[in-house]
């Protein structure tokens, strides 16, 4: 056998000065050749670590095995039975984090690229003529069940239960299903073709999705109720948080939601072409460290802007943001402010923004998060002239839904009180996933959460056939009450 | 995709359309708007519904050919079709027993008034109803506006159809005058609402505006429709449109009413250029 690479294959990339100016994907993917050497590295553990750090549990040493073998079929076939997002996970999780940061030969080299086997595989299949096996639905179960959001939650949930033979229907309120998918994460990050393609074979095992349809206004959920066996709550998290300083209503500032829905969903870069406009800015400023502000800093350059900054109130060490979009960013030429946070925009006589005024940090002790907790330096102000800002804080649930159902609570934060052994909210045949009921967090942990109440839910529909089950949070209910 | 049932030019630029919307219609409440798009490239735009029919599940909007997805949409024949339209969304009127009401509306938003109208009489108000248009060839529905109200009165700016002036000045001696009025509701142009609201200010009579600020998606999720309310910052999508007209502030919100002034006319002469070349 050859000796084993230290290192992983590098994923070919638009270079820096090509991507800064176009919405194209920054990463290309892997050809076949480069996934085989990539497979090749894997050790075939016994017990795999990698699937411990995965949120829906992939038999990732399986489907790496199928590539080795060239069985790509195969491969897919693996990949797919527990995950029918594996295109869109393959570029959006932070494997890093998760099942790569467990892959035993990260201890003394780099782990095995997991991701990017992942990507590879779901886009050898996508250029198939037929859709892989498992994707097809089963014997129906008779059961109707209404999934509220087609985001990664909710068509997680969606095929789940469609695969385990029950009628499903989705509700989004947006005129396209996909979510943050859509509004959120930009082409270059994750293309539009992709989540379109991953939709499309969700609707092929079945799932209906009705666009358009606001939960809360157009129907309630007890109205879903009556026509529906079960609902599950898959409307994420997309009220956008300000920082209610002076100037934050100029003309120029935006929350991260606004400037990225127009540019994703309504394709403003491709203005006049498509109809709706965004401010295309010389100067500017992005606040905020997350992979939300990498995006929105990136599309602002993208769509034009001289100098884009990002402005974050603690250090590099701190920044929430995945590594790797973190570098692509300085590769791109995006500038960091660190340790620096605004008080106050400033705008000109008709009220267009014309700057921000920040005041210089320093870190304290650490706070509850574990992270530093950043303090201001007195006297230390200074002034960035900017074109746009955009607020990326962070986000919180929307209360539409909460509002409109009697009985559903939620916690001082906003997000849904639920079990998060099964998914189930405080409202009987109501179970809620993703970050509806955390808060904003990661694609595949809305994912993991999904997969959970769709279990129970199948589980507490057919063990409720014929009997009148009596509605518990806890898991104690089901083997409790039924 | 959305079916259009019937289109009416009310008068120049102004339409009527019906479109199909069964859930919508069996939901609409007076004073709450709908969403649409009116083909794959185009823009959301929020539209208050003018009036509904839950029997034959449609809905109303009337409005005025200004930009380019009015442009688009007033093109658009009985049979065809919009591709998005969602709703009804935001609060409704707050309508109850309050005595004398004094609805004002000016420009094709004379036509959105009437539901409230009609919900506040149902409530057993007693109706004064003030519109205001440019000139006489502006002015519709004057009958049924008149059969809606106890009382009307029709202002032009030029002076070419009764009352030459502006809403303010009747308003203004309404509010002189020795009737108890309870409140105020005025829906149209910004400048309208403001001038509105100030007059109504130095009386103390509680004063409604319903806000027509700059949207995405209308639901609480982007944050561009938001207005200075008082101390607080409020979506118009979700806790509106409808505010208190003393506690807007009026310059932030024509301000970022304003934002795409310049991008919204370059859009609107590519599609205007499209429309000849389509004659020609």
């Amino acid at each position: 056998m050859n000796k084993r690479p230290v290192s992983r294959i590098a994923i070919p990339r638009q270079s820096a000065l090509e991507r800064r100016r176009n919405f194209d994907e920054v990463a290309l993917g892997y050809t076949a050749d480069m996934a085989l050497v990539e497979a090749a590295r894997c050790l075939q553990c016994k017990s795999a670590k990698c699937i411990e750090g995965c949120p829906v549990g992939i038999n990732i040493p399986g489907f790496i095995k199928a590539i080795t073998e060239n069985n790509f079929p195969a491969a897919v076939e693996i990949l797919k039975s527990d995950n029918v997002l594996p295109g869109i996970c393959g570029r959006v999780c932070p494997q890093e984090t998760q099942c790569e940061q467990l892959c035993i030969l990260g201890k003394k080299g780099e782990s095995v690229a997991i991701g990017r086997l992942e990507r590879f595989v779901a886009d050898w299949e996508r250029l198939q003529a037929r859709p892989s096996s498992s994707l097809r639905a089963v014997a129906a179960s008779g059961w109707k069940v209404a999934v509220v959001g087609a985001g990664p939650a909710g068509l997680t949930a969606a095929a789940d239960l469609a695969r385990l033979g029950h009628q499903v229907t989705i509700f989004e309120s947006l005129h396209t299903p996909g979510g943050v998918l859509k509004y959120g994460i930009p082409d270059f990050r994750l293309p539009s073709a992709i989540v379109d393609e991953e939709v499309t074979s969700i609707r092929n095992l079945g799932v209906s999705i009705e666009l358009n349809s606001v939960i809360g206004k157009t129907e309630t959920v007890d109205e879903l109720l009556e026509r529906f066996d079960a609902v599950f709550l898959g409307t994420g998290a997309g009220l956008p948080l300000f920082m209610h300083i002076p100037g934050e209503n100029l003309s120029g500032v935006y929350s991260a939601n606004e400037f990225l829905t127009r540019v994703n969903l309504m394709h403003a870069y491709r203005f006049p072409a498509y109809d709706t406009p965004v401010k295309i800015g010389k100067r500017v400023a992005v606040i905020g460290g997350g992979n939300v502000a990498m995006d929105a800093a990136r599309a602002a350059l993208r769509l034009g802007a001289e100098n884009v900054y990002v402005i974050y109130r603690r250090s590099e060490a701190e920044m929430p943001a995945r590594r790797e979009e973190v570098e692509n960013a300085v590769e791109e030429g995006i500038d960091f402010v660190f340790l620096a946070n605004p008080v106050k925009f400033l705008g000109d006589e008709k009220r267009n923004l014309a700057g921000v005024e920040c005041i210089r940090m320093q870190l304290a002790e650490p706070d509850s998060s574990g992270r530093r907790r950043p303090v201001p330096l007195e006297g230390s102000h200074f002034r960035l002239d900017l074109d746009v800002a955009v607020v990326a804080l962070g986000t919180t649930p929307n209360p539409l839904i909460a509002r409109s159902t009697p009985g559903l609570a939620v916690t001082r934060r906003g997000t849904l009180v639920c079990d998060e052994a099964t998914g189930r909210t405080t409202r009987p045949y109501v179970w809620a996933g993703g970050d509806a009921v955390t808060g904003s967090a990661t694609v595949i942990s809305a994912m993991g959460a999904a997969r959970t109440a769709a279990r129970d839910i199948d589980r507490y529909l057919r063990r409720a056939a014929g009997s009148s089950p009596v509605w518990r949070q806890g898991p104690a209910g089901i083997d409790g009450q039924l | 995709m959305y079916k259009v049932l019937e289109t009416r030019k009310l008068t120049a630029d102004i339409y009527l359309f019906k479109l199909q919307a069964p859930l919508i219609a069996r939901k609409a409440r007076a004073g709450q708007f709908i969403i649409l798009r009116v083909h794959q490239e185009g823009e959301r735009i929020p539209l208050t519904l003018a009036d509904w029919d839950v029997d034959e599940g449609s809905v109303t909007i009337v409005f005025m050919a200004v930009g380019t997805t009015t442009c688009h949409l007033s093109r658009l024949k009985p049979g065809e079709a919009i591709a998005d339209l969602a709703g009804p969304l935001g609060h409704p009127t707050e309508i109850g027993h309050f005595g004398t009401v004094v609805c004002v509306a000016g420009g094709f938003a004379i036509a959105v008034i009437r539901p409230i109208i009609r919900s506040l009489k149902q409530a057993g108000n007693r109706i004064v109803t003030i519109v205001g248009v440019r000139n006489k060839n502006l002015m519709f529905w004057e009958k049924e506006l008149r059969q809606d109200s106890d009382e009307l009165i029709i202002t032009t700016d030029d002076g070419s159809y009764q009352r030459k002036g502006l809403v303010t000045e009747p308003l203004k001696e309404i509010l002189e005058g020795g009737d108890d009025i309870s409140r105020v509701i005025a829906i149209g142009p910004t400048a309208m609402m403001k001038f509105t609201s100030l007059t109504t200010r130095p009386y103390g009579v509680k004063t409604i505006v319903s806000l027509n600020p700059i949207m995405v998606d209308g639901t609480g999720m982007c944050g561009c429709c938001r207005v200075s309310v008082g101390d607080e910052i409020k979506f118009a999508c979700v806790e509106g449109p409808e505010f208190d007209g003393h506690l807007v502030d009026w310059d932030e919100f024509m301000s970022r009413q304003t934002t795409y002034l310049d991008q919204e006319k370059y859009s609107y002469q590519c599609t205007a250029g499209e429309h000849q070349q389509h004659r020609s």
